[in-house]
C-alpha cells in the first residue's frame, strides 16, 4: 500500500504497535507471567506460553504484555501462570493446558472475571520481572 | 518493500548497533543469539531486533531484554548459549551479565535503575535503543509522522513558526541561535522564482562529538520529519542534508530511511493527500572541517571549494543558489517533531529561563562511563561527571573538561557546580558547540591541549584568510616551542595579543573561535605554561621533550627480578640489561614512546 | 577499463557542477585514489576545466591524487584519542610499517593517515583499517593488528 493517506498511516501505526508495544515501559492493562522453572518447562510450560501468546496476537492486543519468570516453588501444580489485572491483586494459576488458556483468556483477562475453578490463590511474591 | 504481517513475538532482544557497539563485534552476538534461538527451538517467541546507538558505549557489546528492560552488557559470543537458556528458556535473568556499579555489590537489572540513564531526559533520542532504524513502521509505531500529520493539516507555518519560537529552541549545533527567529527570517525572505531551502547540518566534524552521526544512524525519520515540518513552515520545496563521508553507516540509514519514507508517500509530491511537495537529497561531505560553517557547506554543496564567505548576506536571504536557506543541525531537527506534538510550551518547561529544552553530549576522554547522554539544559557539570559519567578511572584527580570542540574552552575542575547552558557555558569562556565533553585528569597537560587544538585549526584553516592562516601558525609555533621547554615568559603575552587580533579579523567562526582553547587554558592553567617556561617541566609528563624515563634499579630488581619486559617492548634497544639484573635506558637512544612505562608490572620506571 | 568505469560513474548523476564532488567521491571509492587519466575524461565529458576538479581533489582531505595501500590504516587523533594518547600509538604505527605519516607501504599493502575524530570516542584510542574499528588500542597491540592484515 504504497502512497498513504493520513487514515492509512494511523492504521499502519496501529498495526505496527500490534508487535512492537512491548518494547514499552509504559502500564499495561494486564500482565501474564509464566513460570518456567525446570519443573515448569518440564511439564509444558513453553506451550502454555505459547497459548497466551496466540491468544494475544490473535485478538491484536496491544495492552496485554507477557513475561516469564523462574521457578514459582509449587512444583508438583506446573505448569503456573500468573495474572494480574492492573489494580488488582495477582491470580495464580495452576495445572494448566492450552484449553484453560483459552478460557482464562476469556473470562479472566478481557472479562475481568477470576476463573475460580483453575485458580490456585489470589496474591502473589513479586517476582524480578513482573 | 512489500509490507508483511509482523509476527507477535513474546521477547524482543534490542542489540546495540551503534558505530561504538559494531567495533565491539555487535554483529557476531546478533548471529551468536540467532543461532543459539534457532538451537533452542525459540525462533517463533524470540526475535533479535538490531538498534542504533545506546549510548553507553564504554560497555559496549550491549542488549536490552524487552520486555522487562534488562540491559546486558559487555557481551561476549561465548556467553549468548547460558544467557539464552537462563533467562529466555527458563525466565532467569543473568545476574553475571548486567551492569554492576564499581561502588555496589549487587548488579543493576533494570536500565531505568542505572545511574548513567537515571538522569537522562530522552527528547531528541526519545526512540532510542527502541527502534530498528532501518525500518520506518517502527518510527511510525513510536508516534513517527503524528506531528507532520499535525502540522500539514491543522497548522499554518506561522503558527508552527510560532510553536517553535515558544519552545525556546536554539540551534544545537554550536552558535545558539533561535531556531524559530531564522525560520521567520527565511520564511520572510524573498525568492524570485520561490525557491527556498533547507538544509540539514550533518557535518559533524568537532573531534570528541557524535550526537549527530548517534541520531542519523539511531533515528534517521526524526530528522527527516523535522525537515518536512520546517518545508511547510519556511515554504520550501527541496532539502539536503549533509552528512561527513567518515560517517558511512549514517549515510547507508539516511539513504534506506528517505527511500522508505518515498515509498509510503511520506516525500515527494502530495505527501499524504495533501497537495504538499517536498524532497530531500543526501550529499556527502569530503572531508574538510571548515564545511561545518555554513557558508563553507552551502559552497560545497554546490559542487564548489568549500571556503567561506563574508556575511552577511546571512543563507536565510542569499543560501544556496542564491536562494533563501534555512540550516538547522541534526539534534535541532529532531526535536521538531516532539515540539510539534507536544507543544513548544511543554519544550520550555525544561532547561533553564535562556536554554530550553535537553541538549545531547557525548561524554569522553578521561571518564568511567563514556557514552552518549541527553539531560536537561543547567544540569550541572558536576551531575553529568560523576553521577552519569561515573567520574575519573584510575581514582585520579579530575582537572578540566573540554566543550565546544576547537572552538570552545577548557573549564577547570573549580567550576564543577557551572550549570550547563549556553549563557554561563560562554561566561567561562568556552561555548556549547555541538556537545562534546572531552574529561581531563592530572595526567593531561593543559598546554598540550591548548597546542592540539591550534594544530587542529591551523590544520583545518582553509587558508582563505590571512588571520586565520598565518595568525594559527604563529600560535601554534609558540605552543610548540613551549611544549619543548623553550618558550619564554614574553611568549605568554605575545599569544593573548595573537588571539585578539585572530578573533576580531578572521572571516568565519573557524578563525574568530580558534583561540579559545589558548585563552581559557591561559586563564585557568597559568601555571601549568609558567612550569613549562621557567622549571622546563610538564606537571603532567606529557611533553615528551620534557620528560626523562628512567629505571628504580631496586624495584626492578627486588620485585621484578629484571622481568626483562621492558627491553622486549623497547622500540630502540635503549634498554640495557638481561632477565635478572636490574635495567637500566641509555638516554641517548630513548625516544620517550612510553612504552616501558606502561608494561612494567612492578612500577620500576619512572617519568620524570 | 578506466573509461568505462568513469562513465558508468558520470551516468549516476546529473551533468552539472553540483554533482563533481560525489562523482569524485566515487572515483575515490573505487581506486582509493584520483588517477590522473580519470581526471582528464570527467573534464572533458562534464565540460569542466581540469584546475578546477583539481582544485577539488586537493582542497578536501578524502581525495587523493597518489594510490593508496590495500589497507588504508586510519589513526584518530580526536580530542578523546589525543588525551589517551594516540599520537605515540601513530608513532608507533610509523615504526612498525617504516613509514611516514601519509605514505604508502613499498608492497603496497598499506597506507598510513592521521584523521580527526571517527566519532567513535567511546573507545579511544581508535584506528580504523579498511572499514574495521579497533577501538581502546595500545603500543603493544599495534604489531598484532598490523600481522591481521598481513595475511
Amino acid at each position: 500500500m504504497p502512497k498513504l493517506t493520513i487514515e492509512e498511516l494511523e492504521k499502519l501505526r496501529e498495526e505496527a504497535r500490534k508487535t512492537t508495544f512491548i518494547r514499552e515501559q509504559g502500564q499495561f492493562r494486564a500482565k501474564i507471567n509464566v513460570h518456567m522453572g525446570t519443573c515448569g518447562l518440564a511439564a509444558g510450560a513453553r506451550h502454555i506460553l505459547n497459548a497466551f501468546l496466540q491468544e494475544i496476537e490473535k485478538r491484536g492486543l496491544t495492552d496485554v504484555l507477557l513475561t516469564t519468570s523462574g521457578c514459582a516453588g509449587l512444583c508438583s501444580r506446573e505448569p503456573m501462570a500468573t495474572i494480574e489485572i492492573a489494580g488488582q491483586a495477582p491470580v495464580k494459576y495452576i495445572d494448566l493446558t492450552e484449553k484453560k488458556v483459552e478460557e482464562i483468556f476469556e473470562k479472566h483477562i478481557q472479562g475481568g472475571e477470576i476463573v475460580t475453578a483453575y485458580a490456585l490463590g489470589i496474591g502473589s511474591e513479586k517476582t524480578d520481572l513482573s | 518493500m512489500a509490507v508483511e504481517k509482523e509476527k507477535l513475538y513474546r521477547v524482543h532482544l534490542m542489540v546495540c548497533a551503534g558505530t561504538g557497539c559494531v567495533s565491539n563485534h555487535a554483529f557476531e552476538i546478533k548471529e551468536a543469539l540467532e543461532k543459539e534461538i534457532k538451537r533452542r527451538g525459540l525462533e517463533k517467541e524470540v526475535k533479535v531486533v538490531t538498534t542504533g546507538c545506546n549510548g553507553f558505549c564504554e560497555r559496549g557489546p550491549l542488549m536490552v531484554v524487552q520486555p522487562g528492560n534488562i540491559f546486558y552488557q559487555m557481551l561476549t559470543v561465548k556467553d549468548i548459549p547460558y544467557l539464552v537458556e537462563e533467562h529466555l528458556l527458563k525466565g532467569r535473568p543473568v545476574k553475571k551479565l548486567m551492569y554492576q556499579p564499581p561502588e555496589e555489590k549487587t548488579p543493576v537489572p533494570v536500565l531505568s535503575e542505572i545511574n548513567f540513564f537515571k538522569k537522562q531526559v530522552l527528547v531528541a533520542l526519545r526512540n532510542r535503543g527502541l527502534i530498528d532504524p532501518e525500518k520506518i513502521e517502527d518510527y511510525i509505531a513510536r508516534d513517527g509522522y503524528k506531528a507532520l500529520v499535525k502540522a500539514l493539516t491543522q497548522m499554518t507555518p506561522e503558527e508552527i513558526i510560532h510553536e517553535v519560537t515558544i519552545s525556546g529552541l536554539r540551534g544545537r549545533g554550536g552558535a545558539g541561535f533561535p531556531t524559530g527567529l531564522k525560520w521567520q527570517l527565511v520564511r520572510n525572505a524573498i525568492s524570485p522564482d520561490n525557491e527556498k531551502y533547507l538544509v540539514c547540518n550533518g557535518d559533524e566534524g568537532d573531534p570528541g562529538a557524535f550526537m549527530d552521526r548517534s541520531i542519523l544512524e539511531a533515528d534517521p525519520h526524526s530528522v527527516i520529519e523535522g525537515m518536512l515540518i520546517g518545508a511547510k513552515a519556511i515554504g520550501a520545496t527541496q532539502g539536503f542534508i549533509y552528512v561527513r563521508n567518515e560517517y558511512p553507516l549514517a549515510v547507508k540509514r539516511i539513504l534506506i530511511a528517505l527511500d522508505q519514507a518515498r515509498y509510503y508517500g511520506l516525500l515527494g509530491h502530495d505527501i499524504l493527500g495533501t497537495g504538499f511537495d517536498f524532497d530531500i537529497r543526501v550529499v556527502r561531505g569530503a572531508g574538510a572541517f571548515v564545511c561545518g560553517e555554513e557558508t563553507a557547506l552551502l559552497a560545497s554543496i554546490e559542487g564548489r571549494l568549500g571556503e567561506p564567505r563574508p556575511r552577511p548576506p546571512y543563507p536565510a536571504e542569499k543560501g544556496l543558489w542564491g536562494k533563501p536557506t534555512c540550516i538547522n543541525n541534526v539534534e535541532t531537527w529532531a526535536n521538531i517533531p516532539v515540539i510539534i506534538d507536544r507543544g513548544g510550551k511543554w519544550f520550555a518547561s525544561i532547561g533553564t529561563a535562556t536554554s530550553k529544552g535537553t541538549k545531547v553530549f557525548s561524554i569522553v576522554g578521561k571518564i568511567n562511563n563514556t557514552g552518549l547522554v541527553e539531560v536537561p539544559m543547567g544540569i550541572t557539570l558536576r551531575e553529568i561527571i560523576y553521577d552519569i559519567g561515573g567520574g575519573i578511572p584510575g581514582g585520579k584527580k579530575f582537572k578540566a573538561v573540554q566543550t565546544g570542540g576547537p572552538s570552545g574552552g577548557c573549564i577547570p575542575a573549580e567550576l564543577i557546580n557551572l550549570p550547563i547552558d549556553y549563557e554561563s557555558l560562554t561566561a567561562a569562556g568556552s561555548m556549547m558547540g555541538s556537545g562534546g565533553m572531552v574529561v581531563m585528569d592530572e595526567d593531561t597537560c593543559m598546554v598540550d591541549v591548548a597546542r592540539y587544538f591550534l594544530s587542529f585549526t591551523q590544520d583545518e584553516s582553509c587558508g582563505k584568510c590571512t588571520p586565520c592562516r598565518e595568525g594559527t601558525k604563529a600560535m601554534l609555533d609558540i605552543l610548540t616551542r613551549i611544549t619543548e621547554g623553550k618558550g619564554t615568559e614574553e611568549d605568554l603575552g605575545l599569544l593573548e595579543e595573537l588571539a585578539d587580533t585572530i578573533k576580531e579579523a578572521s572571516l568565519c567562526g573557524l578563525g574568530k573561535t580558534a583561540p579559545n582553547p589558548v585563552l581559557t587554558t591561559l586563564r585557568y592553567f597559568r601555571d601549568e605554561y609558567i612550569a613549562h617556561i621557567q622549571d622546563k617541566k610538564c606537571p603532567a609528563h606529557v611533553c615528551r621533550s620534557l620528560n626523562v624515563y628512567k629505571i628504580d634499579p631496586q624495584i626492578c630488581f627486588e620485585k621484578g627480578h629484571g622481568c626483562d619486559v621492558c627491553r622486549r617492548n623497547c622500540a630502540t634497544d635503549a634498554i640495557i640489561g638481561s632477565k635478572g639484573e636490574a635495567h637500566k635506558i641509555d638516554q641517548t637512544k630513548c625516544i620517550k614512546c612510553g612504552v616501558c612505562f606502561d608494561v612494567c608490572h612492578f612500577g620500576a620506571v619512572k617519568v620524570e | 577499463m578506466i573509461e568505462a568505469k568513469v562513465s558508468d560513474i558520470l551516468n549516476r548523476y546529473a551533468r552539472d557542477e553540483s554533482s563533481l564532488i560525489a562523482v569524485l567521491q566515487d572515483l575515490q571509492e573505487e581506486y582509493s585514489y584520483l588517477p590522473r587519466e580519470a581526471l582528464e575524461q570527467i573534464s572533458k565529458e562534464m565540460n569542466v576545466p581540469l584546475s578546477r576538479i583539481l582544485s577539488l581533489a586537493t582542497f578536501f582531505k578524502a581525495f587523493s591524487l597518489k594510490p593508496k595501500g590495500k589497507h588504508p590504516i586510519n589513526v584518530c587523533l580526536g580530542t578523546a584519542c589525543h588525551v589517551r594518547g594516540a599520537q605515540l600509538i601513530l608513532e608507533k604505527f610509523e615504526r612498525e610499517l617504516g613509514i611516514k605519516t601519509g605514505e604508502t607501504t613499498q608492497d603496497l599493502l598499506f597506507s598510513l593517515e592521521a584523521v580527526r575524530c571517527l566519532g567513535c570516542c567511546g573507545l579511544a584510542p581508535v584506528v580504523m583499517v579498511g572499514e574495521e574499528v579497533h577501538g581502546k588500542v595500545t603500543q603493544t597491540k599495534v604489531p598484532a593488528i598490523i600481522k591481521k592484515y598481513k595475511k
